[in-house]
């Protein structure tokens, strides 16, 4: 059945899990020799480890840390309920405000740049909620592997590894995205593997409980940063395998098989759905004063916004002859000036009058209305030239032409006319303010006025260009709305008409999040860390401090542990392919050791191994910024499967069993952790280039910089 | 054996390469040592035979499509779209001189010169407008052909994939009368571009990889199937080699074969022995010979351009050195050593964004930078990416006065310490604890002026590493930081780095469409104009054709997924074989389409429909496959069988209607304003009307 095997990753675990089901029970493990009493004190005894060492200097440095400076204030926005954008979704910071505001943070703290002391603010609120979630990994992960490989060593191997890694202590110990992310993540991962357990015992309770579980937790990744799609596409491919088992299952009634679809549609699908939604709702519905984000939203969503200058004006709805405008380029920016730029903020030099071509209308004539398709001219009100434009390259983007303000007192050239169209319009239809998207083309040269969305140097006061483009297509660049409309002669409406709906505004500010996040774009020759970097823990992060007076602190992985991972990871490859072509060639084993193999080899580390494989490889095809601290998620796998490896050793090559790896493997980590603790908790004095320094032997690599 | 090669192995390969219906036994090969000795002896009893098999339909469907690409190649004489890009090169392989081409390998470039080199072609062109008349010298037909006869070439190359994939002569006729009859790959065929080519080696890649797959049954290892192995991996690096969209097709082919393998796995009857021979002939054809044909290429281009031109700054100044003119002619002569009293020019070595020299003149760095930092006042040190004479350095001693080359010269080592004077002004390079002016974590390099000054001249430099025309130098952690920057600097309006910020602009074409607008061909591109009569050229699709290979897709997707659901419940529609069938049509066909057309959406470059073509080859090919099965399957009644042919009868006339409708803006022909109005299908299609009185 080639198309069948070729369709889908690995045949051999859902065969396996399918036969595990048909049994009725899960194998009990012969692995698992210890009480359930053991199992709890381990588990009471990783939790403390990890709370311990999670919050053990938390307060240092009192100062803001790195990306701080974006959360927190972020945080502090929702305190004080003013409207601002950001390119991850809404819940991560919403939970760090709430942190704040429990733990009595009055949103005071301007968070302006990295090194500021915090001084009397309370900011322990919201690191002990960060260090609180990051501690919670550990007992996930060890729940985890305990339930995927049932050996108790492995499952203490993993929760080890994670303790005593100096990267997930810092990015656990600060006002950051980052932990409650992986809290999200990890969450859904174990839900799932629980809900797998509970397969032979359908819609009972716990199964109801872990699926709806997963649901909750898949929206809860997806919420604090987009990258929480990839847990989400993990446990999709995890459904489809289960539905597929189910499917080819013959014993279950299509009508049983129906069911398990709807539980999956409803706990994985609507569920996280619904919840996702209703975060953003909450997001909206605190923020509900005028703030720093408003210019990238459309005029209609800030007319919302309390203090924003378009919140409950009335203005004319149809714009006639003469009037002034403020011109807004679709999505946010407005221009100005001689050098005609758009300008993402407003000020008076974004009024425009408009005049017919041929005449010019004085105050007294009647209204005219403009209708899509007129020939008009605009008039910049505060220095009275035109809006002008020839057959001149534009400053930054040669193929477009200039723009420019041309003429004095309104008199000028046949090049300053514009045809004015609105999209999706028959002509001589009436121009509405806000709600018409309009195009302005020139005249003589065809052009369609746009932004080309490049930042002028200096000289242009790094504002947006303004171009006009010969090339006639449909792009948002060059779409314009009526925002600011003033004419005395023509009834006011108020701007409640135009109030967006709630689906419209999701849409809206998730278009504006993609395009912030595709525009975080490395410059030409910045040094950016690259994807293969992680792994290898080539390069940490700088948190906090350059000098050697600082009180430093750098984000680098305990260098024993990852490259223990990435050890792991080559030798687990190895492993699978030859036990896969080990199967598929009929190797005589014992039927207990092949499905042990395929079971641990193929199957539960195979899950784990596509958690790592999508964590990690999509960053090799972004073109945004990448950092250092992306890899954490993918680490989280990569320390499971280590911890896995090490109970494949146990089971199948009984030399390798026993105290010598494990016992060894917990030392290494916990006597790195030991020589590299000071990354995590801070370090003064000496940098480690210099001998006298308390970390000098311990720069192993020439990229890492403490 | 040999009685079989005495047979006429010329006659045997023609008729393989013409029918691909040859008996088996003709080629065949029998290695009993026994058997051979009788039939070499049987020789000699039988007359000398030579039996052919010619499959006339293939035969004239080659000779339709000849005529339909080659005709009238060389109208219209001028320029014609990317022809004016290609041309450029196919000049400088004639000219011999160096270029280096960044968006592709040198493959396709180098067939099209092939077709120049043939033609008499001196390379006299001045390729910068589309339209330009030819002047006499360009043999316009030969440069063209190559091109055409690719694309002829492709219509019997898609009857015989359908032929391996195991359908009915029927559906390989409909296949090959498809890609005749589509506008898009004449008009893409026609010209001097690569598209056709590239569809070419694709076709014969998938091709020579069904032929090798079918042999594997029964004759592993003979010499045909060998053959076919090595024709793969051929064909792939060929493709690759015209663009690298060809890598998706490799891609796809290598992980079809590693599929494949994988059932062989399976297959206990196999020894391992066997298994790993297979493996390493597979490893061997598909991975090292492409690898190491690809390498080729590149070494056939410098091969063949000898002369130094307009690209000889991306490389290392060592391999320019070693092209005729350029500057081999300033290294000529010059010492291979650098000693103390050289004058020196330093070139960043890394080039990136682009080349310079190290550079000083006279003016100062500003007091105060406008961020409010403060700087050295001294005299600026840049990056300069001109040569001038203001790029020239003398090395110096640091224990020694005089500037002259001692006799005999001392030759500057790696660890050496020295100085560098710069050559016009002679003012020592020197770095000190002053912020850099855009990288304040870097130090500031300046050249050091000794009066009013309350700084300590720190001008000693240690040499690292030297070759021939550059040297790396730093002193103890301070890089020459100011290469590295992309800002100039902001108070010296100097236009070096300015070329830099304009040079990222190519990114928008008047004919530049996105990845969705192609599967409904909502636009086009207008190739040619006729300056007077309306004549002009488009690509443009056969309407017909694009809109049936999209519901062939469909009605592929739905119907597999409707089989592998009710397969999963034990349910089994259609017999194992004709799923075998399916699924592996599927493979090539649907995977074709998918890995030429979606890595589209991943892609940031500047997009055109011509790069559609190689995914909508695919899926015509799909048309005939669903149209079979349908037939086969579907239609069980006699009634509803012969109604299924009357429709996909009226249907191929409306293909036909639709080609002969487009033809014209196919072929150039000459055509009215109502006429072009009237094909003018869709809103969003680019046909160039003249306007009147405007």
């Amino acid at each position: 059945m080639p198309a069948a095997g070729g369709g889908r990753a690995g045949p051999g675990p859902l065969r396996q899990r399918g036969t595990r089901r048909l049994q009725g029970t899960p194998p009990a493990s012969p692995l698992s020799p210890r009480p359930p009493a053991g199992r709890r004190a381990a588990l009471g005894l990783v939790t403390l480890l990890s709370f311990a060492s999670r919050f053990h200097r938390l307060p240092e440095p009192p100062h803001v840390c790195w990306d701080e400076t974006h959360f927190g204030k972020m945080g502090s926005y929702y305190i004080n309920r003013t409207f601002f954008f950001d390119v991850h979704p809404p819940l991560g910071k919403m939970l760090i405000g709430l942190a704040g505001y429990l733990s009595g943070y009055d949103g005071t703290f301007p968070f302006q740049k990295p090194g500021d002391r915090y001084e009397q603010h309370n900011y322990m609120g919201m690191r002990g909620f960060c260090a609180f979630l990051g501690s919670c990994l550990v007992p996930f992960a060890y729940l985890t592997v305990l339930e995927l490989s049932k050996s108790l060593p492995a499952a203490l191997l993993t929760a080890f590894i994670l303790i005593f890694d100096t990267g997930c202590i810092t990015l656990s110990q600060y006002i950051l995205l980052d932990p409650i992310l992986m809290f999200f993540l990890m969450g859904a991962v174990l839900s799932m593997v629980k809900c797998n357990s509970c397969a032979d015992r359908p819609f009972s309770a716990s199964w109801w409980l872990w699926l709806s579980l997963t649901g909750v937790n898949l929206a809860g990744a997806m919420g604090v940063k987009f990258v929480g799609l990839f847990v989400v596409l993990l446990v999709g491919l995890n459904t489809i395998n289960d539905l597929w088992d189910l499917l080819g299952n013959l014993n279950l009634s299509l009508v049983t098989f129906g069911k398990h679809f709807l539980a999956r549609v409803l706990c994985l699908i609507l569920l996280p759905l619904t919840l996702y939604m209703a975060m953003f709702a909450v997001h909206f519905a605190v923020l509900n004063k005028s703030g720093p984000g408003d210019g990238f939203f459309s005029s209609a969503f800030q007319s919302q916004l309390i203090g924003n200058n378009l919140h409950n004006v009335s203005i004319p709805e149809q714009d006639g002859y003469p009037l002034s405008c403020h011109c807004d380029p679709y999505p946010g920016g407005l221009c100005r000036g001689e050098g005609i730029y758009t300008y993402l903020h407003k000020d008076l030099n974004n009024l425009w009058i408009i005049k017919k071509h041929d005449s010019d209308a004085d105050s007294s004539s009647p209204v005219e209305f403009v209708r899509h398709g007129d020939i008009i001219r605009l008039e910049h009100k505060e220095t009275s030239r035109n809006l002008h434009s020839h057959q001149h390259e534009a400053p930054l983007t040669r193929k477009h032409f200039q723009v420019t303000g041309y003429g004095i007192n309104g008199t000028g050239d046949s090049n300053d006319f514009w045809r004015i169209e609105v999209v999706g319009r028959r002509a001589g239809r009436l121009i509405k303010v806000l709600r018409s998207k309009i195009r302005l083309t020139h005249v003589a040269t065809g052009c369609i006025l746009g932004s080309s969305g490049k930042t002028l140097p200096k000289w242009g006061w790094e504002q947006v260009e303004v171009t006009c483009t010969p090339y006639v297509k449909e792009t948002p660049n060059s779409l314009w709305n009526f925002e600011d409309h003033i004419n005395p002669k023509l009834p006011n409406i108020s701007l409640d008409v135009l109030k967006p709906s709630f689906v419209e505004i999701l849409l809206e500010s998730h278009m504006v999040m993609i395009r912030g996040n595709s525009g975080l774009k490395p410059k030409d020759n910045e040094v950016t860390s690259k994807p293969w970097h992680w792994p290898i823990n080539y390069q940490g992060l700088r948190f906090s401090g350059v000098n050697e007076t600082d009180y430093r602190v750098y984000l680098l992985g305990n260098p024993v542990v990852w490259w223990l991972n990435l050890f792991t990871i080559g030798l687990y490859l190895l492993i699978a392919i030859s036990t896969a072509v080990a199967l598929k060639r009929g190797v005589q084993l014992t039927s207990e050791h092949k499905g042990e193999l395929s079971r641990v080899v193929l199957c539960g580390g195979g899950q784990v191994a596509l958690g790592w494989l999508l964590h990690y490889l999509p960053f090799f095809m972004m073109g945004r910024v990448l950092y250092f601290h992306h890899y954490f998620p993918a680490m989280l796998f990569s320390s499971m499967l280590t911890g896995k490896y090490w109970m494949l050793g146990e089971a199948t090559w009984k030399i390798a069993r026993g105290a010598f790896q494990i016992l060894d493997g917990h030392f290494n980590s916990s006597r790195s952790f030991y020589l590299f603790h000071p990354l995590s908790y801070g370090m003064i004095g000496p940098m480690a280039s210099d001998p006298s320094s308390p970390m000098a032997g311990l720069r192993w690599m020439d990229s890492w910089e403490f | 054996m040999a009685a079989a090669a005495r047979r006429s192995p010329l006659a045997c390969l023609e008729a393989l390469s013409l029918a691909g219906t040859l008996p088996l036994a003709l080629c065949g090969s029998h290695s009993l040592l026994g058997q051979t000795f009788d039939r070499m002896l049987g020789f000699l009893k039988n007359p000398v035979v030579v039996t052919a098999e010619i499959n006339l339909s293939l035969v004239a469907l080659t000779v339709m499509g000849l005529m339909s690409r080659l005709w009238g190649l060389s109208y219209p004489r001028a320029v014609v779209f990317d022809e004016v890009y290609y041309g450029q090169f196919v000049s400088l392989y004639m000219k011999r001189i160096f270029f280096v081409d960044d968006s592709g390998p040198p493959l396709g470039h180098m067939l099209l010169a092939l077709g120049g080199y043939l033609g008499g072609f001196d390379g006299n062109f001045l390729w910068n407008r589309i339209g330009a008349e030819y002047s006499m010298n360009v043999p316009v037909c030969s440069l063209r052909f190559l091109p055409a006869l690719a694309g002829a070439l492709c219509i019997p190359l898609a009857y015989q994939i359908l032929v391996e994939l195991h359908f009915s002569h029927c559906a390989a006729l409909g296949a090959a009368l498809l890609i005749l009859l589509e506008n898009s790959l004449i008009t893409q065929s026609r010209f001097m571009l690569l598209e056709s080519i590239l569809i070419f080696f694709i076709l014969l890649a998938v091709l020579s990889y069904l032929k090798f797959y079918n042999l594997q049954r029964h004759s592993s290892f003979s010499g045909r199937w060998c053959f076919w192995l090595l024709l793969t991996g051929v064909a792939c690096s060929c493709a690759v080699g015209v663009k690298y969209m060809g890598l998706f097709t490799y891609m796809l082919l290598l992980a079809i074969a590693g599929l494949h393998f994988w059932h062989m796995l399976g297959d206990r009857t196999l020894s391992n022995v066997s298994l790993v021979c297979h493996f390493l002939a597979r490893g061997l054809a598909l991975l090292v010979i492409p690898v190491a044909m690809y390498l080729s290429f590149f070494y056939v281009h410098l091969a063949l351009l000898y002369r130094s031109g307009p690209h000889d700054q991306i490389m290392t100044s060592a391999f320019q050195a070693s092209l005729e003119g350029g500057l081999a002619r300033i290294t000529q002569g010059q010492p291979l050593e650098v000693a103390y009293g050289s004058q020196i020019t330093l070139r960043n070595v890394l080039g990136k964004p682009m080349q310079c020299w190290l550079h000083s003149h006279t003016n100062t760095y500003p007091i105060r930078y406008e961020n409010g930092r403060g700087s050295s006042h001294q005299q600026q040190v840049t990056c300069y990416p001109f040569k001038d004479v203001n790029n020239w350095w003398i090395v110096k001693d640091p224990g020694m006065q005089q500037l002259v080359v001692s006799n005999p010269p001392r030759p500057v080592r790696h660890g050496h310490i020295v100085q560098l004077v710069h050559g016009i002004t002679t003012r020592y390079l020197n770095t000190h604890d002053v912020a850099a002016p855009l990288s304040p974590h870097s130090q500031e390099v300046s050249c050091y002026i000794d009066y009013n000054i309350s700084m300590p001249a720190q001008n000693l430099w240690r040499v690292v590493k030297h070759n021939i025309l550059h040297l790396k130098l730093f002193i103890s952690a301070c890089y020459l930081s100011h290469c590295s920057n992309s800002e100039s600097l902001l108070f010296t309006f100097f236009f070096q780095w300015k070329i830099l910020t304009l040079k990222n602009e190519d990114t928008e074409h008047k004919y530049s469409s996105s990845a969705l607008d192609w599967i409904t061909m909502d636009t086009n591109i207008a190739y040619w104009l006729h300056p007077t009569s309306g004549a002009q050229i488009h690509l443009l699709g056969n309407v017909c054709t694009w809109a049936s290979a999209n519901v062939a897709a469909v009605v592929y997707t739905c119907l597999s997924l409707w089989y592998l659901i009710r397969r999963r419940r034990k349910i089994y529609d259609i017999p194992e074989d004709a799923w075998q069938l399916w699924v592996s049509a599927g493979q090539i066909c649907v995977g074709g389409w998918v890995v030429n057309y979606l890595p589209f959406f991943l892609m940031e470059k500047t997009l055109f429909l011509y790069h559609y073509l190689p995914a909508l080859t695919f899926q015509i090919l799909l048309i005939p496959i669903v149209l079979q099965h349908l037939s086969d399957h579907l239609c069980r009644s006699l009634l509803s069988k012969s109604m299924f042919s009357a429709l996909v009868v009226a249907w191929f006339s409306s293909v036909c209607f639709a080609y002969r409708t487009f033809s014209p803006v196919t072929y150039g022909e000459p055509l009215s304003v109502a006429e072009l109005k009237d094909l003018r299908w869709k809103d969003s299609w680019n046909i160039l009307i003249r306007k009147q009185g405007r």
